[in-house]
């Protein structure tokens, strides 16, 4: 397989993830592009082990999976526990320590 | 035949990537970022990575995305979000960080890829099979593996933590 286009398709998705990140302000949808972001370095990862033939890239996809789940965990429930404060979900409503 | 289809498996990841980002029902959102999941999956396919794709498709596909899909049902998300003052500089500013974000990533990436593989010749014998990945977790990650144990533990404390009910 050809692997030289992957970069590219994997510098899209990451980007799209990093513009959803700053324009939208649903905090699950700020959440679910941050995956969006985590996957598309998995993808970069997959196809350089492909090409340098070595594992290590599929341990480093391992352990980014794992960090995805807990960041994933941790993050809803921050984003359960502001809507059980302010009734909204929306970051722009959570002030508590601006300055 | 197969360039056309990861083509096309190329194209559906991205326009789903976009439909996440661009949906207002943060459900559809959802439901495209599961398909751009897949697409991901499907890549790993590709690229000789069985493991990764069957864990991609059951813990995040399946998982981590059942995750999401009951909080925004369980807060009932379904209101629009109203442009506020400031928004349209926000986006343009975004949009311009973002494609100058591709280029960054293009310009450092392009030709890494050049070909190494031709000359390296062809997989070694267990390539991205489960045996090969647990004699790595197992052997020279061991510690990593641990330690990632310990962050899932910790992370599904303070998931309880934060999400509980304050008592007074």
């Amino acid at each position: 397989m050809k692997t030289s286009f992957l970069p590219m398709v994997s510098a899209v998705l990451f980007s799209i993830g990093a513009i959803g990140v700053l324009i939208r302000r649903n905090a699950i949808v700020i959440l679910m592009c941050i995956e969006l972001m985590l996957n598309a370095v998995n993808l970069t990862f997959a196809a350089y082990a492909y090409e340098f033939r070595s594992m290590t890239g599929h341990i480093f996809i391992f352990f980014v999976m794992t960090v995805a789940a807990a960041e994933a965990a941790v993050g809803l429930g921050i984003v359960i526990a502001v809507f059980r404060r302010n009734r909204s979900s929306d970051v722009d409503d959570v002030n508590l320590m601006r300055w | 035949m197969e360039m056309i289809l990861i083509n096309g498996v190329a194209f559906v990841a991205i326009f789903a990537a976009l439909m996440v980002v661009f949906h207002r029902n943060p459900m559809v959102s959802i439901i495209f970022l599961i398909i751009n999941l897949v697409c991901v999956a499907l890549f790993f396919l590709f690229l000789q990575a069985q493991f990764l794709f069957a864990i991609q498709l059951v813990v995040y596909a399946g998982a981590i995305m059942v995750l999401f899909l009951f909080v925004v049902m369980l807060l009932n998300l379904r209101h629009e979000e109203e442009t506020r003052p400031g928004g349209r500089i926000q986006w343009t500013l975004a949009l311009v960080g973002g494609i100058g974000l591709v280029g960054l990533l293009w310009r450092s990436l392009r030709g890494r890829l050049a070909g190494p593989g031709a000359t390296l010749g062809g997989f070694p014998d267990r390539f991205g099979n489960v045996e090969e990945i647990g004699r790595l977790l197992f052997g020279d990650y061991l510690l990593a593996f641990e330690a990632s144990s310990a962050l899932l533990v910790v992370a599904m404390i303070g998931a309880v933590i934060l999400a509980r009910r304050n008592e007074s």
